[in-house]
């Protein structure tokens, strides 16, 4: 051992002494065994990482040039594109990022409910996970209103209304909200103070313990086969590899491949022909100028148009009034997806027609929502987001019945590489 | 299946462009963020015809210059109009909210953004070559993308009077064939007006000739490059962001080869 490696070995057994950083290290990466059969699908968690890396950096970079004003906002931010030294790189990173946090994060979820991740022992591993998602709804929401452009008014405008469906106390709540009887100055600087401070501080929090169960009770894997049930003398799972350098290292390559087509979005299409940036945020918050289609960006798009599916009152409450429940209930039901599903088995490979039906449907129903969410609605369009409404539910409502009445395939004892 | 959905959504969004205010069918424009004398002549135009009402209160001087090649000292001497305007400045003018309502019914919109606002510079590049000539209106001008426009026809010296106009164009049969006169052969013709001219292909103004100092040609050059310029304005950074994009990507992919034979040797381990 030379001198160097030495006292290596000795300033990280005095650190280790005081704080477990070798513990750590092994537990979590060199020593955590993931299982060897991961596929495609388990990228996105990786990517939802790269994402938050690159949202929290550009985000601080930002902020040095943004001004939370009423009349400062727009200006500066066209200041950042134009006058700071790659500003334009560092908010069209951010503002595809946003997009991007949410493909990644869907497709993480799509995941999760194509091989049963959130099934026992892992129900708390989901209930993380899904808050990190209304995390970064909220995120998004407060994000959207900064740039101060006019559909960042009027979307707010809309979705902080909502509020005032509620009865009795919705219009105090409403005016709460915004800190203001309309959306102004007032509501931005509140809004800039969640999205750089309270929301992103939640959201690390919770990535952190999401992460921390995950390794508690290790990773699931395609075949929902548990791979610590057959492991070697020493106690090292069979199926399992370690983290790093395998799924560091290893999966480097998929990272460079995702950083490719960010990359291409980011510096060919940033405002993704309107999906990513809309039109009409390119003019000032205007309260007297309403957008002539209001729409929110697409990542919300399923649950705006759940929200406008609800059309007639009921119980003597109007309809706005349960739009906003619907749409509640549609970010709240995954909630409880750990003890819906009744199914012994775990991934769709071992599941019966019915869950490979329900699934289906399902996406396709979130699809058709947020395209509906995108435009103008009409008789047909909001009798077809009913329709994918009831299909989005029934995904939930039904699946104790459908988990528990299918026929299963058996599932094998071991890995199938 | 996913792929379907997909496609089908995609067929559903695409439609041909066309002005969200009057529905009249929007003409192709492709700016050329390279061809720098378009660019230089677009400035020229603005600053001429655009500036007074008009700012750019988002875009400097100086990085306009840098950027269109145009060299400072001969862009303060010829489109800086203002003795008291330096070139780090933004592009602003003196026209006041008040008075601009009492003139024009509404604040001339500043235009820095105007091109992203609409989707594309299709629309102000329609928007400059429909104005025509209305009596009806204030300013004596009506614009067929822009309906009812507050804005009188700033270039007018420059392309003339257009007027709206009905035509004699060939009948249509049943069958989408132009419809002949049986006896004499002759085609048959009808009088169409309005909008649904534009739907038969045909534009519904008729320039009155020689009533501008431009050719039809040349002013379409004009707007052209005033629309090109305010494309520029409007991301100032495209043509920069595109060539780094390019050497990010080569980067990106070259970078690929090597993570992927690292890659490969970790996975032979992995029985």
């Amino acid at each position: 051992m030379s001198a160097v490696e030495q006292s290596f070995k000795n300033f990280m057994s005095w650190i280790d002494d005081r704080l477990p950083v070798t513990e750590a290290y092994e537990k979590h990466l060199a020593k955590y065994y993931a299982p060897k059969n991961l596929n495609i699908w388990y990228y996105f968690g990786i990517f939802s990482f790269v994402v938050l890396a690159n949202q929290l950096l550009t985000g601080i970079w930002l902020t040095m040039s943004y001004v939370p004003t009423g009349e400062g906002a727009f200006a500066s931010v066209e200041y950042i594109m134009r006058d700071v030294e790659y500003g334009w790189m560092l908010r069209y990173m951010h503002s595809t990022g946003a997009s991007a946090f949410f493909v990644v994060v869907y497709l993480h979820m799509f995941r999760g409910l194509l091989y049963g991740s959130y099934q026992k022992p892992r129900e708390l591993i989901w209930i993380l996970g899904m808050l990190v998602y209304v995390a970064l709804m909220a995120e998004g929401f407060f994000g959207y209103l900064l740039p101060w452009g006019n559909m960042s008014f009027w979307g707010a405008q809309v979705i902080v209304s909502l509020a005032s469906a509620i009865p009795i106390v919705g219009e105090d709540l409403a005016i709460w909200v915004r800190g203001d009887f309309n959306m102004s100055g007032v509501t931005l600087n509140r809004f800039f103070a969640l999205h750089v401070v309270l929301v992103p501080l939640f959201l690390l929090v919770l990535v952190v313990l999401h992460v921390l169960a995950l390794h508690e009770v290790g990773s699931n894997n395609p075949d929902g086969v548990d791979i610590k049930k057959t492991t070697d003398e020493a106690g090292k799972p069979l199926d399992g590899v370690p983290f790093h350098p395998y799924f560091t290292l290893g999966k480097l390559p998929g990272i460079i491949v995702f950083l490719f087509l960010f990359c291409a979005v980011m510096f060919f299409y940033p405002d993704g022909g309107g999906y990513l940036i809309e039109h009409p945020n390119y003019e000032p918050a205007d309260p007297l100028k309403t957008p002539e289609l209001i729409a929110p960006v697409w990542y919300y798009t399923p649950f705006y148009s759940m929200l406008r599916a609800a059309t007639f009152p009921l119980l003597g409450l109007d309809a706005k009034f349960w739009g906003l429940v619907v749409m509640a209930g549609a970010i709240v039901i995954p909630f409880v997806l750990p003890w819906l599903d009744k199914s012994p088995v775990k991934s769709m490979r071992y599941k019966g027609l019915a869950s490979k039906i329900m699934l289906g449907l399902f996406v396709i129903s979130f699809f058709i929502l947020g395209y509906l969410g995108t435009v103008h609605p009409t008789p047909l369009r909001t009798l077809l987001a009913q329709v994918c409404t009831a299909i989005y539910f029934a995904y939930f409502l039904l699946m104790p019945w459908y988990t528990s009445v299918e026929k299963t395939k058996p599932v094998p004892e071991r890995v199938v590489l | 299946m996913k792929r379907l959905v997909l496609l089908t959504l995609a067929t559903l969004i695409s439609h041909p462009a066309m002005s969200a205010d009057s529905g009249f069918p929007l003409y192709d424009m492709t700016p050329d963020l390279t061809d720098q004398s378009s660019l230089q002549r677009g400035a020229q135009t603005y600053m001429n015809y655009c500036l007074g009402c008009h700012s750019l209160q988002y875009q400097r001087y100086k990085r306009t210059a840098e950027d269109i090649g145009i060299p400072e000292s001969l862009m303060l001497e010829y489109l800086v109009f203002d003795p008291n305007t330096k070139i780090g400045d933004l592009i602003e003018n003196s026209i006041s909210d008040e008075n601009s309502k009492n003139w024009f019914g509404a604040v001339p919109p500043d235009l820095t953004l105007y091109s992203q606002l609409k989707g594309g510079p299709e629309y102000l590049y329609t928007y400059l070559l429909t104005f025509y000539e209305d009596a009806s209106r204030p300013l004596g001008a009506n614009n067929l993308v822009y309906e009812n426009v507050g804005m009188p026809h700033a270039l007018m010296e420059l392309q003339g009077v257009q007027q709206k106009v009905c035509k004699e164009i060939p009948k249509l049969a049943d069958n989408g064939g132009q419809m002949m006169d049986a006896l004499s052969q002759a085609y048959i013709t009808e009088q169409v007006c309005g909008m649904e001219l534009v739907e038969r292909g045909y534009s519904p103004l008729q320039l009155v000739e020689n009533s501008g100092r431009l050719s039809p040609e040349a002013y379409e050059q004009v707007v052209y490059d005033l629309t090109n310029f305010i494309y520029y304005v409007g991301d100032p950074s495209r043509l920069d962001r595109e060539r780094t994009g390019v050497f990010v990507l080569i980067f990106l992919a070259f970078f690929f080869v090597p993570a992927y034979l690292l890659a490969r040797e970790y996975k032979k381990e992995i029985h």
